[in-house]
């Protein structure tokens, strides 16, 4: 409830009720909604939710990469015109011109700048030193590694001096030493002030990342973007992840985050075509399912969320929707950062192929999507209806997203051996 | 060795749209305009004298490889405005891709003719013909540059968009930075092909003749046609071994070495498995004047472009989103838009008229001579896929008989069939059948490299387990070839026949009515009837035949070849 007289000087970033929606063929996709965030001198803040949530588009409103549909966006108490000039962005693909030299991808950030060519090249060089990249001025990209060129785009960054330094999940393109090694030669550079920025916002997928570098957590949340929550992190540099407040830290931010998923189970979405939001089916392999509940199983029905990433080496992008998927069709629940397996996904677990499959017929019918396509196959004479017809029918709900939704529905539903299709007519059809 | 790949940049519409209609309208204005012009065009020409003799050869060469290179750095200017028109505005493009869309499918040699008497009607003959010449080449290859061009600035990675928006790079510094260099390859490739085709409209319009008008320009073409119509064998051979020496220099001293420089410009993060090398290059930059010069005189002139151009920093960069393709159209532009349409009816009403003037035997004369072209050019087609395709399939998966036969193939294959044309005349048209058969042979030497380079790429695109697991299947070889080899080149055939069939209609307005030592051979066919109509002064014949050919092709392209190059990439695609 801020108003426009309580805007304080002393942030360096405040954002309001931000909202950033794209028209798709007259329906509205809301990317992010109302969401309010300020960012002081000195903080490192982390964005950090699943895939989908909306973090890099809410830092390219921030940037100004994008501008917001709605709300306002105040740096230094000005609103944004254009590209942040105070800002700069590290990029998760790095973003390096593959036909310039190191040197002269770091200069060319000088050059936009006007800066003169000799005090160019000192401070190109200065810099990468400093990220100890000395001796490969004159390598192309290419001959790098990624942990490498994502040093090259740390130098870039900071050659221009910026205020606010901005971070697009930059390590998660990279194997895992590499980007532990540099996350603590970040840290070192941000702790000792050896750089000149007053403030980071990071970007990441990552829990334990962000519990490690970040003062403050910005949870957020999908269908739309949001923000769920803030975490602040008091622990002291350097932390350890065998720490035990490290570890109950990651453990609130991973409820914060799977935290979501129940009250979504909660409502199945409606059919497409009928009032109320249409839910979209997660991106999860059945196989993965029955996997995660064999393995639940085998603990005797319950497991802590982020122990179980930890062992089974998943990603929250790739974790959290067999875990969607798993609740959505009834075998276990969320709870306060735990998996529970439910009396049926106990018996799914148990169960032999054939009868898997029977179970999951049933389950699958639940779903609004799978229901409402196949009753559509069965009104039809000849049990077939052409791809594109259910393609065109979601396309108002899931715009963009709609192949991939029918992929996953066909996927479950062959599985279930309730429909199928036919690549060579384009069709789907109940079989004989 | 490198390969060619020539895939067409078709959009994906099956139908013809108001767009092309608008476009087909504008077309027909002009040739309408074209044939109104002719009539006042003068009625004899007189032609350049050409020497025999040896000495005048490099200056022949050079007279040649000036009108390729004018005519190649004017499409380039044009590609490079009007490409990146297209991708930063939206009605720019949408007049874009239709109108290249149907340009790259009208036979351009249809509309030589037209043009050379137009513009003999209005300017001084030979400065007319030079004129026709390069803008006849220029229409050969603006188009596909331009498409290069604009899908290259479409498909620039998103990030490395925004890493130039938010370092506040002006438009000046992006273009040089990231947009032009990001292009380099395409425009490369496009315009070692540009310069191909380009030879070919050359060497067609240096000799190009008809009845009491003599276009013909002084060249490597017109020196050719000379030796062969004087039955002068030794002249012929200087002429032959001449322009093999020029098109070898110019692959060895420019294309080849800047397509070594160009590698730096690739994306991939990997060294690929053959970067191409040049001698020429590896010479060049070995050399300490290059250097120097590098030094001395490019990068400060560079750097005092750069800071003229750059705007001063700091002021508003346009965000990504906003920056590319959707800037409203203004009234101004919308305005000439309507403008030209209506000109366009004008001009198709017109043309209406002076069709209705021709008798309906001339109807049915181009109507049975239409027929017969297109009868050469589906056989020159199935003669060209019956060869190349085995000898592709053989080439493409044997690595060592690659290595001995590309190099022969690819130099045989650039020199341009048009100026060999005479050649061939001299040989066929003693034999019996002699015109139509050196026609569809005409057709055949110009075209069937596409087809072959084509299949050799695709044949050395079969993936590896693929051919192993026929192997052990122990597959017949009928079954291999109807199971894999066929299925597998079926995409890389479309794409080479429809380059293949557009260069076999162009080659018919030349093929089918030629005058040789004195005597007038034609044949029956539609480019018969142009080449006709032209030298007996029937302007209103030659509309309606231009005009035929042109929906013809179009039409056939759009309905036949388009329909079989999508069903080839969804179904055939190796994926």
């Amino acid at each position: 409830m801020n108003t426009a007289a309580s805007v304080r000087t002393d942030n360096l970033l405040q954002i309001e009720n931000v909202v950033k929606s794209y028209l798709r063929d007259t329906k509205q996709f809301v990317a992010v909604r109302d969401v309010s965030l300020n960012l002081k001198p000195g903080e490192f803040v982390c964005l950090l939710g699943p895939s989908g949530c909306g973090k890099s588009t809410l830092l390219r409103i921030i940037t100004g990469l994008n501008t917001a549909t709605s709300g306002s966006v105040l740096y230094r108490g000005r609103p944004l015109n254009g590209v942040n000039p105070y800002a700069t962005i590290v990029f998760q693909t790095f973003a390096l011109y593959p036909w310039l030299t190191v040197q002269e991808n770091v200069e060319i950030a000088l050059k936009a700048r006007g800066v003169p060519a000799a005090q160019r090249t000192e401070r190109a060089l200065k810099l990468i030193d400093t990220v100890g990249l000395d001796g490969f001025e004159s390598a192309y990209p290419r001959e790098l590694s990624g942990g490498m060129r994502q040093k090259v785009g740390f130098a870039r960054a900071m050659a221009v001096e910026p205020e606010l330094l901005c971070l697009d999940e930059p390590f998660s393109a990279l194997d895992i030493l590499s980007a532990e090694a540099l996350r603590g030669e970040l840290m070192e550079l941000w702790l000792n002030k050896t750089i000149p920025t007053q403030a980071i916002l990071m970007v990441t997928h990552n829990i334990e990342e962000a519990v490690l570098m970040a003062d403050r957590i910005v949870v957020m949340g999908k269908n739309p973007g949001h923000i769920v929550t803030e975490i602040a992190v008091n622990l002291r540099h350097p932390r350890s992840r065998k720490d035990m407040a490290f570890q109950s830290l990651a453990d609130k931010v991973y409820a914060a985050v799977a935290g979501e998923t129940r009250t979504e189970m909660e409502t199945l979405g409606t059919a497409p075509g009928q009032p109320g939001t249409t839910q979209p089916l997660p991106d999860a392999l059945l196989n993965a399912i029955a996997g995660l509940l064999e393995k639940l199983a085998a603990e005797s029905g319950r497991a802590d969320l982020y122990r179980m990433g930890g062992e089974l080496a998943l990603e929250l992008d790739d974790l959290l929707p067999i875990v969607e998927a798993g609740a959505l069709l009834g075998f276990l629940s969320v709870q306060t950062g735990d998996l529970l397996l439910t009396p049926l996904g106990q018996a799914y677990a148990e169960a032999s192929i054939l009868a898997r499959k029977a179970m999951l017929a049933g389950r699958v019918l639940r779903l609004p999507v799978i229901a409402w396509m196949y009753e559509t196959l069965l009104r039809d004479d000849n049990k077939r209806v052409a791809w594109s017809y259910f393609h065109d029918a979601l396309q108002a709900d899931f715009g963009d997203l709609t192949e991939k939704q029918m992929d996953i529905a066909i996927n479950w539903a062959r599985h279930a051996e309730l429909f199928a299709y036919d690549d060579g007519t384009g069709e789907l059809y109940v079989e004989g | 060795m490198r390969q060619f790949r020539f895939s067409p940049a078709f959009s994906q519409a099956l139908s013809f749209t108001l767009g092309d209609g608008l476009i087909l309208l504008g077309v027909v204005a002009l040739l309408y305009a074209g044939a109104r012009l002719a009539f006042s065009s003068p009625a004899v020409i007189s032609g350049p004298e050409i020497s025999l003799s040896p000495l005048a050869l490099p200056w022949y060469a050079l007279l040649s490889v000036g009108r390729m290179t004018v005519a190649y750095f004017l499409s380039l200017m044009f590609s490079l405005f009007y490409g990146y028109a297209a991708a930063r505005n939206r009605t720019a493009r949408t007049v874009l891709m239709p109108l290249l869309d149907v340009l790259q499918s009208v036979p351009i040699l249809s509309f030589l003719p037209v043009v050379l008497l137009s513009l003999t009607a209005i300017l001084p003959d030979a400065f007319a013909a030079e004129l026709a010449a390069i803008v006849l080449i220029f229409t050969s290859q603006a188009w596909n540059m331009t498409f290069s061009f604009y899908q290259s600035l479409s498909t620039i990675p998103k990030e490395l968009h925004e890493a130039s928006a938010i370092y506040g790079f002006s438009s000046w510094l992006r273009f040089r930075t990231l947009e032009l260099p990001f292009a380099a390859i395409g425009l490369l490739w496009n315009s070692v092909m540009s310069w191909s085709g380009g030879w070919f409209f050359l060497m067609a319009a240096e000799i190009f003749h008809t009845g009491k008008r003599d276009f013909r320009l002084p060249g490597l073409g017109s020196y050719l046609q000379t030796a062969a119509n004087r039955g002068n064998l030794p002249a012929v051979v200087m002429g032959v071994v001449t322009l093999v020496v020029v098109i070898v220099l110019l692959d060895q001293m420019v294309w080849r070495p800047l397509m070594a420089w160009a590698d730096k410009f690739k994306l991939e993060m990997v060294e690929g498995e053959e970067p191409p090398t040049s001698w020429f290059f590896d010479l060049l930059s070995g050399s300490w004047i290059v250097a120097q010069f590098g030094m001395h005189v490019w990068r400060p002139f560079s750097e005092a472009l750069d800071r003229r151009f750059q705007g001063r920093p700091g002021e508003k960069i346009t965000s990504p989103e906003e920056g590319i393709g959707d800037v409203p159209p203004s009234r101004l532009l919308k305005s000439f838009i309507g403008g030209v349409a209506v000109i366009s009816l004008y001009g198709g009403y017109r043309a209406v008229e002076m069709l209705l003037t021709l008798s309906l035997s001339a109807w049915e004369q181009l109507g049975i001579g239409l027929l017969a072209t297109s009868g050469r050019v589906a056989a020159s087609l199935v003669i060209a896929l019956l060869w190349t395709v085995p000898l592709g399939v053989l080439i493409g998966t044997n690595r060592r008989l690659a290595n001995i036969l590309q190099p022969i193939v690819q130099v045989v294959a650039a020199i341009p069939a048009t100026a060999l044309f005479p050649v061939l005349l001299l040989a066929l048209l003693q034999t019996s059948g002699g015109l139509n058969i050196a026609a569809i042979g005409l057709m055949l030497m110009g075209t069937q490299w596409y087809i072959l380079f084509n299949v050799i790429a695709g044949a050395a695109a079969i993936p590896q387990d693929l051919r192993s697991t026929t192997d052990l299947l122990r597959l017949s070889a009928l079954d291999r070839w109807k199971t894999l080899i066929l299925p597998a080149l079926f995409p890389h055939i479309v794409t080479g026949a429809i380059t293949a069939s557009g260069g076999a209609w162009n080659a018919s307005i030349i093929a089918e009515h030629v005058e040789f030592s004195g005597q007038t051979h034609a044949t029956v066919g539609i480019g018969a009837l142009i080449a006709r109509a032209t030298s007996e002064g029937n302007y209103p014949l030659l509309l309606a035949a231009t005009l035929i050919l042109v929906f013809t092709v179009v039409l056939f392209n759009r309905v036949f070849w388009r329909r079989l190059y999508l069903l080839a990439e969804e179904r055939y695609r190796m994926e």
